[in-house]
Formats: C-alpha cells, sequence, structure tokens
C-alpha cells in the first residue's frame, strides 16, 4: 500500500465519532429494551410468579412489601417481564443505568420504581479526576464480553479519548480500577494487589452484572460475587454486558460531564 | 462385559450409558491409542465418579469419515498408564482428570494442576526451567496490560529468544462444570453463554442441542436456521475484531481503526436479532427466544452488506501493505505435525494446512444443508492465521448473505420431553475459535450427572506455545493475537 492510498482511504472514511453526548445517543437495539421498571402498584400481594424464573435470583418479595427487583444482579434475559401476569415488571428502554450506591440499584416499592442514577463525584474528586482519569481494567473471571464492550470505547465511534478518559497498562498509572467478572478466588489476591497499587485517591468501577453481584455465578463456591467484596466500589454499571453507551453514560456521569440534555430520560424507540 | 471397539455415533446424538462400550483401564488405553493412531482426534477425555471410583469417557472424531466415537473405561481408582506419554493431545485432558478425580495418569511428563491452586495460586508452582548463565525468566501476568483476561505466562530466554513458554491458567475458573450436575438449573443457559463470553452462540448451541439430542428431538428448522445465521454473526464479529488487534499490533492504524469499529456493526447485527451484542438470550432448548419477521430479516440484509464490504475493504489495505506483511511471515511458526500431534482445532489447525471443520466434517443443525467452504492456509505461521480468518470472514460474508433468503417457514421454539435417563449425549459446534464439544451424562432422574464442557481453547493454548519456541519475545504480542485464545473458556 502506498502511502497516497492510505491516506485516500482515511479522508473517504471521515469522521466516525458520534456526537453524544452533544448529539442524540445511539439508540438501544429494539430487542434490548433497556433498564427494567417495576411498577408497585401492579404487584398483587401473594404474587411471586417473577422469582424462580430469574436465572441470576435477582428478585424477592419481602414480607408485606411488592417485588424486589435487585438490578444489580440482572442480566436483562426479561423473563420475569414475561412471566409477570400483571405487566408490573417493564422495561423502559433507558440505556442509563449506572448508579452509586448498591441499594439504588434495587426497585421496588413506592419512589423506587427505577435506578436511583448516579451523581457526580465530590468537588474535590471531580476537579482531580474531571478532565483527565486513567484507569486500570481488571478481569476477574469476566467472560470477555464486558472487557470487549469496554475495549469498544477506545474505537473511533465512541473514542473516549476525547473525555480525557484513558486505559493504562499499570496501576500505578491509574486513578482507579474498573472490575469486570464476579472475582474468582484465583484472582481475589491479584485484584486486591493492583487495587492497593493504586495511588490514593482513587476510585473502583464494577462493570456488568458479574462484578456487581456474580451475575449467573452468584453463590458459586469459585467466586466472591463481585468486585465489592474484596475492594470499595465508587460506580455500579449493570448489564449482561452493558452496552457501551450505558458504560459511557456511568462513567460521564460520575465525572459530572453530562449536562441536562444528556441526563435528561430518554424515549423508548427513539 | 468388555468390549472390543467404539461406538461410533454421528453428531450430535445421545446413546444410553449402559451401551457405552467398556474396556478394562490397559485395554481402554490401547484401544484409545490405536483409535488415534489410524487417524482419530480426541475430542473430549473425561472421568465419571461413580463410587469411589472413576470411569474415563474417550470421544474421539474421525473427521474424513464424518463419525464420533465413544468408550469408556471400567472404573478406576488410583492410577493408571498416561495416554499422554504416546499421544501428547492427551496432555491437558489427563492433567485435568487427576486435578478433578485425583486419578493420577501414571508416566505422565508434565503433571500440575490446569486450574485450581490448591492453596498455592494457580501460577505458583514448578514451571518447566532452563539454567544457564545467559538464561533469564520472564513472567507476565495474570493481570496484562489491555483489557483482557488474566492468564500467566513465563518465558524462558536466553537474550531475546524464547527458549520455552510455559502458559498457567486457571484464575479466571468459575466452576461451570461443578454447577451442572443435578441440572439443568435455572441458572445453567446463562453460565454456558458465559462460559467464553465471547462465542455465547456456539456454546449455547451445543448445550441445546444436548438437551434437544437427549429428548430425542430437535428444534424446529426456522430455530436452527436462526442459530447458524447467529453463529456466522459471531465468527465475523470476532475475525474482524482480530485482524484489526494484528494491524494495531504492527502499527497499521488505518485497519486497526476501521475494523474495531466494523467489528461493533457485527455485533450491532447479532444485537438485532436478539437485542444482546453477544446474543445472550437468542438460543434456548428447544429452539430459538425471537424470530426474524421479514422487516427484520429485511434490515438485517440492508446492513449485512455494507458491513461486509467495509469488513473486506479494511483487510485489503493490511494485505496490501508489503510492511504488513513481512511483519507477519514466518513468525509463530506451528508446523502440521504439532498441530496434528496435539490436536489443534479451529483457525488455528486451518493455518497449519489441516482440513478440520466441524461445520464440513461433522454438519448438525443447518449446516446439514449448507455449509460455507472451509478455509485452509498452509505454513502455520501468523500470517497464515490471518489469512485463515481473512478466508473465513468472506466466505462467512458470502454464506450469510445466501442463506438469508434461504429460511424455512414455521416454528422457532419446540416442546423438548423430559432428557432420556442415564444416557450419554455430544454436540460438536464449530464456534470461531474452533471446535466446542459439549458431552452429557444424565442420572436415572434425567438430570445432568456429569457435564464436560472442551473449549477449542484447551486444545490450543499449548499451539501458542509451540509457536514462541525460538522466537523473539517481543513477537509475543502478534503470536497470542494470531491466536486470540479464550481464558475464561479454558477455566470454566
Amino acid at each position: 500500500m502506498f502511502v497516497l492510498d492510505s491516506i485516500s482511504h482515511r479522508m473517504r472514511r471521515g469522521c466516525q465519532t458520534m456526537a453524544y453526548p452533544d448529539g442524540p445517543a445511539p439508540a438501544l437495539p429494539d430487542r434490548h429494551g433497556g433498564a427494567l421498571r417495576v411498577e408497585p402498584g401492579r404487584c398483587p400481594e401473594g404474587c411471586g410468579e417473577c422469582i424462580p424464573v430469574c436465572p441470576t435470583q435477582a428478585i424477592a418479595r419481602p414480607p408485606g412489601g411488592t417485588a424486589a427487583l435487585d438490578l444489580g444482579r440482572c442480566i436483562f434475559c426479561a423473563a420475569c417481564v414475561e412471566a409477570c401476569p400483571h405487566g408490573a415488571i417493564v422495561q423502559t428502554g433507558d440505556y442509563r443505568l449506572a448508579a452509586r450506591k448498591r441499594e439504588d440499584l434495587v426497585l421496588g416499592g413506592k419512589g423506587n420504581e427505577e435506578v436511583r442514577l448516579a451523581r457526580a463525584l465530590d468537588e474535590k474528586l471531580r476537579r482531580l479526576f474531571g478532565r483527565s482519569l486513567r484507569l486500570r481494567q481488571v478481569s476477574a473471571g469476566g467472560c470477555n464480553a464486558c472487557e470487549a464492550d469496554i475495549n469498544v470505547l477506545g474505537t473511533i465511534g465512541w473514542d473516549l479519548g476525547r473525555f480525557g478518559i484513558q486505559f493504562v497498562a499499570s496501576p500505578r498509572h491509574a486513578d482507579g480500577l474498573v472490575v469486570t467478572g464476579p472475582v474468582t478466588r484465583n484472582m481475589e489476591l491479584a485484584l486486591r494487589t493492583a487495587y492497593n497499587a493504586v495511588p490514593e485517591p482513587k476510585i473502583v468501577i464494577a462493570v456488568g452484572a458479574c462484578a456487581i453481584a456474580g451475575g449467573p455465578f452468584v453463590d458459586s463456591p469459585e467466586v466472591r460475587n463481585g468486585a465489592a467484596s474484596v475492594v470499595p466500589v465508587d460506580l455500579f454499571i449493570p448489564g449482561c454486558p452493558p452496552h457501551p453507551i450505558t458504560i459511557l453514560d456511568g462513567l460521564l456521569r460520575l465525572l459530572g460531564r453530562l449536562d441536562e440534555k444528556a441526563a435528561g430520560r430518554p424515549v423508548q424507540g427513539k | 462385559m468388555s468390549a472390543d471397539s467404539f461406538l461410533p455415533l454421528p453428531n450430535p446424538s445421545s446413546t444410553p450409558w449402559a451401551g457405552v462400550p467398556e474396556f478394562p483401564a490397559r485395554d481402554f488405553l490401547a484401544a484409545s491409542a490405536g483409535e488415534l493412531d489410524r487417524g482419530g482426534r480426541l475430542c473430549s477425555w473425561f472421568g465419571v465418579p461413580e463410587g469411589g471410583a472413576v470411569r474415563i469417557v474417550a470421544v474421539i472424531a474421525f473427521d474424513n469419515e464424518n463419525t464420533l466415537e465413544v468408550a469408556r473405561s471400567e472404573p478406576l481408582r488410583g492410577s493408571y498408564p498416561a495416554l499422554t506419554a504416546t499421544h501428547p493431545q492427551a496432555h491437558l485432558f489427563e492433567r485435568e482428570i487427576w486435578e478433578q478425580h485425583g486419578l493420577e495418569p501414571k508416566g505422565h511428563p508434565w503433571l500440575k494442576p490446569v486450574r485450581k491452586d490448591r492453596g498455592a495460586g494457580p501460577a505458583v508452582g514448578n514451571f518447566f526451567r532452563v539454567d544457564g548463565s545467559e538464561i533469564h525468566e520472564v513472567a507476565v501476568g495474570p493481570i496484562h496490560a489491555g483489557i483482557i483476561e488474566p492468564g500467566h505466562f513465563r518465558f524462558q530466554c536466553a537474550g531475546e529468544e524464547v527458549l520455552h513458554l510455559e502458559i498457567a491458567l486457571g484464575f479466571q475458573h468459575r466452576g461451570i462444570e461443578e454447577a451442572l450436575p443435578g441440572g439443568p438449573h435455572r441458572a445453567s443457559l446463562s453460565q454456558i453463554e458465559t462460559a467464553s463470553g465471547d462465542a455465547s452462540i456456539a456454546h449455547a448451541t451445543a448445550y441445546a442441542t444436548i438437551l434437544e439430542t437427549l429428548a430425542g428431538g430437535e428444534a424446529p428448522l426456522r430455530a436452527q436456521w436462526i442459530r447458524v445465521l447467529a453463529l456466522e454473526l459471531e465468527r465475523m464479529a470476532n475475525h474482524t475484531g482480530d485482524i484489526g488487534a494484528l494491524a494495531g499490533d504492527v502499527a497499521f492504524l488505518p485497519t486497526a481503526s476501521a475494523c474495531g469499529k466494523i467489528r461493533g456493526d457485527f455485533l450491532n447485527l447479532t444485537a438485532i436479532l436478539c437485542g444482546n451484542r453477544f446474543g445472550r438470550g437468542l438460543v434456548r432448548p428447544g429452539g430459538c427466544r425471537h424470530d426474524l419477521e421479514p422487516e427484520r430479516l429485511a434490515r438485517l440484509g440492508r446492513l449485512l452488506a455494507p458491513a461486509i464490504a467495509d469488513a473486506e475493504e479494511a483487510s485489503r489495505w493490511f494485505w496490501d501493505a508489503a510492511s504488513v506483511r513481512s511483519r507477519l511471515e514466518d513468525i509463530g511458526i506451528v508446523t502440521p505435525r504439532q498441530a496434528t500431534e496435539l490436536g489443534l482445532v479451529g483457525p488455528a489447525a486451518r493455518a497449519c494446512g489441516l482440513v478440520r471443520d466441524i461445520r464440513f466434517d461433522h454438519p448438525a443443525g443447518w449446516y446439514r444443508f449448507a455449509q460455507p467452504q472451509v478455509a485452509v492456509w498452509p505454513g502455520g505461521d501468523v500470517f497464515a492465521r490471518a489469512r485463515v480468518r481473512w478466508l473465513e470472514l468472506q466466505r462467512s460474508g458470502r454464506f450469510l448473505t445466501d442463506e438469508l433468503g434461504n429460511g424455512p417457514e414455521g416454528e422457532i421454539q419446540a416442546e423438548i420431553a423430559p432428557a432420556a435417563p442415564d444416557a450419554l449425549a455430544i454436540a460438536l459446534v464449530e464456534g470461531w475459535r474452533g471446535e466446542v464439544c459439549h458431552a452429557a451424562l444424565t442420572g436415572a432422574d434425567g438430570r445432568f450427572r456429569r457435564y464436560k464442557i472442551v473449549d477449542p481453547s484447551f486444545h490450543n493454548w499449548t499451539g501458542l506455545a509451540l509457536a514462541l519456541r525460538g522466537q523473539a519475545i517481543s513477537d509475543f504480542p502478534i503470536c497470542n493475537k494470531s491466536f486470540n485464545l479464550s481464558y475464561c473458556g479454558f477455566d470454566l
């Protein structure tokens, strides 16, 4: 290939980076369904049809309450949506799912119909990381799907670098860790060591159902049911794997980089 | 009752456990060795606990005869003479049986754990070492520099030259096989889909096929057609990603950038089918969860054509550049003989000139009616492995384009009967990395008594270790990318 060919291919392809967050977010696939919502009014007492169909034991029924759906455990298979005879669990089509606290992912009961989305880091950390965040990724039993869709953020379509976010090769160069996988017993020591090698102040982001709560491997004797059992976690991004837009939204939300327009709730099918 | 020959079976099949030929230990080893010597390939070799003893089950493929064969040993205790001593393709299987059941293969040249640490951590313990004043050792991992899965590589080097590479895995072990007995459980399908998460369709298809075969039926044809569309999309996404990653590793950025994007285009096509970019939730025992209505089919076709054209164009820049070709040629060579002896599968084997492809040799499902041409390239080097991916990318593209219009009418999901009790089922699927082999044994209640998964990476990691011999250590990244094996698929 001649240099001129290279340049002409490059020119023909043009800029392929998406407009988001200044423009609209890329639409989720129509069959994706997005975030779930639990309608407490439609969840009658005594019904538990959704509980046994969930492969990751994400749904419980506390005595006297409505179904409690833990989106941290959820792999978004929609089995509960199909199983519920009352339409109490619905898909919203919303790609935004990231939360700062584990309990913010548990749906059910008045006021908790949906995920309580992540707020930004405090002012001090935001000043440090807001325009330059270096992350070290640790796969601790990840199946290579979360890893792949984190990698996607580095491609030309997403161009994570434009936000000042970069994945680095050493924890010593990093401001935080991104953990995927349920944290296998065999990776526990390595994860702990990597965490200790990151200089303070530092953050930890758990990506995917496995890293949040063990995912399909919850309660397997070979895993630790997620990153939070080994290191403190500052951001939880649900999904199996989370769609790249869900991961990016979580990162930008944490850094306080989303303006009101992008942070608003989109309409299904948009 | 002792048998005198293996039982021939097609792919997939289910057969009564009592009818699987049974050999005393020495005869079993001799018979297995004999089958491998007459051209067989070890697909699976695993233990089934029985009382306090363990039976070994052998699954051997005769690719040219389009036949599988199975046999089992009598219950064994303590030890047995290792097959590895004469047939290296058994080496990891025998280590695994020793680790899982404590049955010692006597005479195994390198007996150490495969996944479990036995309290010491997978990377701790004996490594093969080269001694000498000029020799140094390089240890890499478990955590690597990129966004990839963990594993440990131990190089013995003289200067830049790698004399030996030993690969220690097990960091990803999530206990999938241990969780399956007594199942299917409600998490089983999800666990199988994430066994090797970039090959979800391949593993889910093998698992669904096992349950359908045990029930004495198969999924409706339309579901089999949809599964094949998804499997080929999975292949194209990953091959595109691999070509891009190789381009990135040789600093050829036009292809690296373009392929990163195009890989996503293929993943998005899978998401049109089922909502998930990795095909989660599409394949189910008895069929598929989602249909491909005419409008959706038309949309898929409309988006597939430019994705294929883009992938081919981006790959052409790569092949047209002399600087790229010269960087890939004669690097990381695996000879056809080594590939045969190790039982390599998938693109890694086909890049050594071996014609082995389950879609063609042991066709099941929709591949009984149509198959893409098998892509083979001689040489066994990084160039050949990249070339085979490129050929497969093009052929899968043409195959998909043709098959989109050939969908049969009908249901996509059938009720499946309860699984046959006391039966052994085997299903092979050609995933994008190669042969995915699932074997299940049911108990008297029709539930799993033993479930054995062999990911193609289980066969192929040793191929990467051999490819590094005599290479500069700086060639490791492109050698590794050219195989692009699964850590979690190996570790399970």
